[in-house]
């Protein structure tokens, strides 16, 4: 039997997309919103991009453009109130504002927060992007000339960075590990994507140390200070899982899941609550062997609404959530793409252009394609998507590449 | 079923050529191409996969 009442906590794009979801397939029930942000739902890509830039106004922004308050779903929005507890024996969310919310049903799409250096918080110069507010205000500090320093070198950092260097700004991005980006894309590709720091004329320096901030220097463990105008901080996120510390749930890194996105409660999954986007952690059976992870993209907001809606709004048995996570960065001109997981992959193959330019890399983990990358190769990258989906094994791979070659 | 694009917003991600590639094309010179604006019914689940997956919301399905 599908629930009543639907409650999401969350109105960003998992917890939107899933409200959307959850009508497109028939659910006729009470639908409710949660969000801590007082500001009609908004898409956060563009937030260290084109918004950033000033290229896109807040109004372009919005998820749902000529519906603001998605009447046309029939949703109950409860904007500008966070979730802070969870009842699970009487099924109850409880709201800063001091009210409570029953639900038959829950999705947990409370999403993510920027972590902080600690000391930072109340310095006006020291900025983390996450949220409007945080762009709107870092926007008006990157002009000609600007001193940037940028801690972290991960794809937030280098989107920041190249922003700022479009500006006109004194660019420098710090990063405590050798190689950016080696987690998400292995040492060589890490290195190969940093370059593009460099070759933009940005400061890049690694295995770089940062000891404490004041409001005018970043100083480093090795006694050197930094001035800036401007300091962004992308150190990665922590889940807001604040509201469901008391709730039995495993909440140590986001919200645990079983491989449908079911919320384990007690050691076994509840039916009826699901957790999406970049707070839930799970097995992708697909990438079995990585075990429980969190993924932060944009699509796997928009896949695991979609999966979350299916799950509650229909009878059918709860089958995994098995995507190939992609995610996308643009900076200085290029376009980076990004298919599967690289965990423990054994090889990379180069299959298209060089790596100081354009180029198609794929990776391979015992006999299997477990991921693809592309810079600025759009076309070529995307067409291992289905290949990707299909599982497809590491010779038919390098065969296809062959084929292509010989047309 | 219709296709259309808002060509201003579409940023060439391909996830919809990705999805549907017999309807969406994304060419070297880096801009999108629908090559069927009026697909056939039997190809709706694929369209909206490609809708819903598009980064910036640029495919309308009517």
């Amino acid at each position: 039997m599908t629930p009543q009442h639907v409650l999401i906590v969350g109105a960003s794009l998992a917890g939107v997309r899933t409200a959307e979801a959850l009508r497109a397939k028939g659910f006729a029930g009470e639908l409710t919103i949660v969000g801590a942000e007082n500001v009609v739902p908004y898409d956060r890509p563009p937030l260290s991009k084109g918004y950033l830039e000033g290229k896109r106004t807040a109004e372009q922004l919005a998820l749902r453009p000529t519906d603001p308050l998605l009447q046309s779903l029939n949703v109950r929005m409860v904007l500008g109130t966070a979730a802070s507890g969870l009842d699970l024996d009487n099924r109850q969310v409880s709201l800063s504002t001091g009210d409570s919310v029953s639900f038959d049903a829950l999705v947990i799409a409370s999403g993510t927060s920027p972590r902080v250096l600690p000391g930072t918080a109340d310095l006006p110069g020291v900025h983390t992007i996450r949220n409007l507010g945080d762009a709107d205000a870092l926007r008006p500090k990157l002009v000609s000339d600007a001193k940037v320093v940028i801690i972290g070198a991960g794809f937030i950092g280098a989107e920041v960075a190249s922003t700022a260097k479009s500006a006109g700004a004194d660019v420098t991005v710090l990063e405590a590990v050798p190689i950016p980006l080696s987690r998400q894309l292995g040492d060589e590709m890490g290195t190969a994507v940093a370059a593009f720091h460099q070759r933009n004329g940005v400061t890049l320096r690694v295995a770089c140390s940062v000891s404490h901030l004041t409001a005018t220097h970043v100083h480093l463990a090795d006694g050197e200070a930094l001035p800036f105008d401007a300091c962004v901080v992308g150190v990665g996120v922590q889940p807001n899982t604040g509201w469901l510390d008391q709730s039995r749930m495993d909440t140590s890194d986001g919200v645990l899941c079983d491989s449908s996105l079911r919320v384990i409660v007690d050691g076994s999954p509840d039916p009826r609550i699901v957790a999406i986007g970049d707070i839930a952690r799970w097995v992708n059976p697909r990438y079995e062997y990585e075990g429980p992870v969190r993924v932060e993209h944009w699509t796997n907001a928009v896949e695991s609404a979609e999966h979350a809606a299916t799950l509650l709004a229909t009878s059918s048995s709860a089958e995994p959530f098995a995507p190939v996570p992609y995610f996308w960065s643009d900076q200085y001109g290029n376009k980076i793409q990004f298919l599967g997981r690289a965990h423990g992959f054994d090889e990379v193959a180069v299959v298209s252009g060089s790596t100081d330019g354009k180029f198609v890399v794929l990776y391979r983990r015992g006999d299997r394609l477990v991921a693809a990358l592309g810079v600025s190769s759009v076309k070529t990258v995307m067409g291992y998507r289905r290949r990707l989906l299909d599982g497809c094994s590491w010779s038919e791979a390098l065969a296809a590449v062959d084929a292509t070659r010989n047309n | 079923m219709k296709i259309s694009v808002n060509f201003d917003s579409c940023q060439s991600n391909a996830l919809c050529m990705a999805a549907a590639p017999d309807i969406f094309e994304v060419r070297d010179d880096g801009y999108l191409y629908i090559l069927v604006e009026e697909p056939d019914e039997s190809r709706r689940a694929a369209v909206m996969e490609a809708a819903r997956l598009c980064p910036t919301q640029a495919i309308t399905v009517s």
